[in-house]
């Protein structure tokens, strides 16, 4: 058994009346038999960047991936338990799926830009949910680039394909396809792990922006990422959430001792 | 040193055994190619007692059977394979990727042999009367004339058979290649599995489904033996898919026996235009796949 913090604590919140905008209680995962997470309890609240940090197989991606349901490409993984998202039950057998990825989009570790040119790549999530004429695509495409600080970068080679771009071009084309369908929630798992410093420092700075309109929560494996750029943060260790109170708190007054080794790099 | 010789050697053997085939081929063409020119392609004419000949009947076989093969496995095997890959349960999917392996290890001859006396009766008493008469296509020429089991019908579709494995191989294995990430990626935006297969995994994998077809394109053209079983060998052209024709190297394996003088010569001349022909779909395949490459920038 891992000793926790109460991550529920009216305390996390104190000062910011900022709704909550997920809602996780009691989340266990399955991969077949063996069980990855275990009774995960935390609220994530709107418009504000939530970390998840924690040593590699801890199970931030996989408790991250739950979210918007990706896991159930896999038949042999299972979750159990209640993501309220809005106040509907993420996990419920009626949850309109395509719904749900359109209001929560999900940028992973490596860019994955598919295999069309850049402007049909920031159109390709639009014409998946909408039906817009072309005018109104063009004027969105852009608006996702413009968000995601790709415009200027490449606003000549949208027929150029997407995979031509740079590793932190492809990243925030990703996020420009993402934004595009105008989600409510962004999850990024561990965005800039393939990612060069100057692309990274860029993707952070963009993530200061989108705060404003998405609620993000982001795996990251870089504690001083999580510390530069999130409000609060949870740490994950074996399945459990450890700890979870505001970033600036975790990371100068840990409650307990294990965080306190993962933070100052004791282990991990 | 001494290996870096002996790979080099091996590479270059390559080129000189290719060059070879084409200068010797070549070599015993010449007599015919001097005879009949370039109308030895257009002429509908197979005498070997007046020693007239034309490729015309021979090339339409191979145009015609190569043509159903395809029109039938291509589809069919990108099914399969996306059946496999996406939607089969593992355990499902191992044991017909096993059966697929199984049925590309079968020797030609084997599919030769059980088309003659399987296959071509099955044809003649079944599917022929029932596309001509039940489907009333009969008034159609492509589907019109006597119904003997043998030609081209029966032929593209044993060829069909043939190469259904090698494509579905391939294309399973491109489906595979796709990063799941890739694919993970556009569920996440709200893709549907068809979704996600035709706009993302098609064309992340387009040059290696291209390959699967041109693999399957090369093999139908040259396939020799079970067509040669079941095509009826006759080098005549005819409109109607019911009737005999042959290909190119039916006519090769057949008829080189008793080939003598310049019978011989046009005999090597059709070996050379099936060796072009080869060489041809490979280098339009090559300069296909570079376009596309070019234009999707990337995938495999």
């Amino acid at each position: 058994m891992i000793e926790t913090a109460d991550t529920l604590s009216p305390e996390i919140f104190k000062g910011d009346d900022s709704p909550v905008k997920i809602a996780v209680r009691n989340l266990n995962f399955y991969y077949g038999d063996h069980q990855a997470l275990f009774g995960n309890n935390i609220d994530i609240k709107e418009k504000r960047v939530t970390a998840v940090i924690g040593p590699s197989g801890c199970g931030k991606s996989t408790h991250l991936r739950i979210y918007n349901r990706i896991y159930k490409l896999y038949r042999e993984q299972r979750a159990e338990g209640e993501i309220m998202l809005d106040g509907d039950n993420v996990l419920a057998d009626n949850m309109d799926i395509l719904e749900l990825r359109r209001k929560v989009g999900m940028i992973f570790q490596k860019p994955t830009p598919f295999p069309m040119s850049v402007f049909e790549n920031v159109a390709y999530g639009l014409k998946l949910h909408y039906k817009l004429s072309k005018s109104e695509t063009a004027e969105r495409v852009e608006k996702g680039l413009r968000g995601a600080a790709l415009w200027d970068e490449v606003k000549d080679k949208l027929k150029k394909p997407g995979m031509a771009l740079s590793g932190g071009q492809q990243q925030r084309l990703c996020i420009a396809r993402a934004i595009a369908i105008q989600p409510e929630v962004l999850l990024m798992d561990e965005p800039t792990s393939a990612i060069d410093p100057i692309g990274t420092l860029k993707i952070e700075n963009l993530i200061e922006e989108l705060k404003k309109d998405f609620t993000i929560v982001i795996v990251t494996h870089n504690m001083q990422q999580a510390a530069r750029i999130s409000d609060y943060t949870a740490f994950f260790y074996q399945g459990y959430i450890v700890e979870y109170n505001k970033t600036s708190d975790i990371f100068t007054k840990p409650r307990l001792k294990q965080t306190e080794d993962y933070i100052t790099g004791r282990f991990g | 040193m001494l290996f870096r010789h002996l790979t080099l050697i091996s590479a270059v053997m390559i080129i000189i055994i290719m060059a070879g085939f084409f200068v010797q081929l070549l070599f015993h063409s010449l007599p015919a190619i001097e005879k009949f020119g370039i109308s030895f392609f257009f002429r509908n004419e197979w005498d070997p007692v007046r020693l007239e000949f034309g490729a015309a009947g021979p090339l339409y076989g191979t145009l015609v059977t190569t043509l159903i093969a395809m029109l039938i496995a291509v589809p069919l095997s990108f099914v399969i394979a996306l059946f496999l890959v996406e939607i089969a349960p593992p355990h499902l999917s191992r044991i017909i990727s096993q059966a697929i392996d199984l049925l590309a290890a079968v020797p030609s001859i084997i599919y030769g042999m059980w088309g003659l006396f399987y296959f071509v009766p099955f044809m003649q008493n079944h599917v022929q009367p029932f596309l001509a008469d039940t489907l009333y296509l009969k008034h159609i020429p492509l589907f019109s004339g006597p119904q003997m089991g043998f030609g081209l019908l029966t032929a593209g579709l044993i060829l069909a058979l043939m190469v259904l494995p090698f494509i579905t191989a391939v294309m399973r294995d491109v489906f595979r290649m796709v990063p799941s990430v890739v694919k993970e990626s556009a569920y996440g935006a709200g893709a549907t599995t068809w979704e996600v297969t035709f706009d993302v995994t098609m064309r992340y994998g387009m040059q290696g489904l291209l390959g699967a077809v041109f693999l399957g394109l090369g093999r139908a053209i040259g396939e020799t033996m079970a067509v040669l079983f079941i095509i009826g060998n006759s080098p005549e052209i005819s409109t109607s898919l019911f009737s005999s024709g042959t290909t190119i190297s039916a006519i090769l394996a057949n008829k080189f026996a008793e080939a003598e003088g310049i019978y011989k010569n046009v005999l090597f001349e059709l070996g050379l235009t099936l060796l072009v022909i080869t060489l041809l779909i490979q280098v339009a395949a090559q300069w296909w796949l570079n376009k596309v490459r070019k234009s999707s920038g990337g995938g495999l």
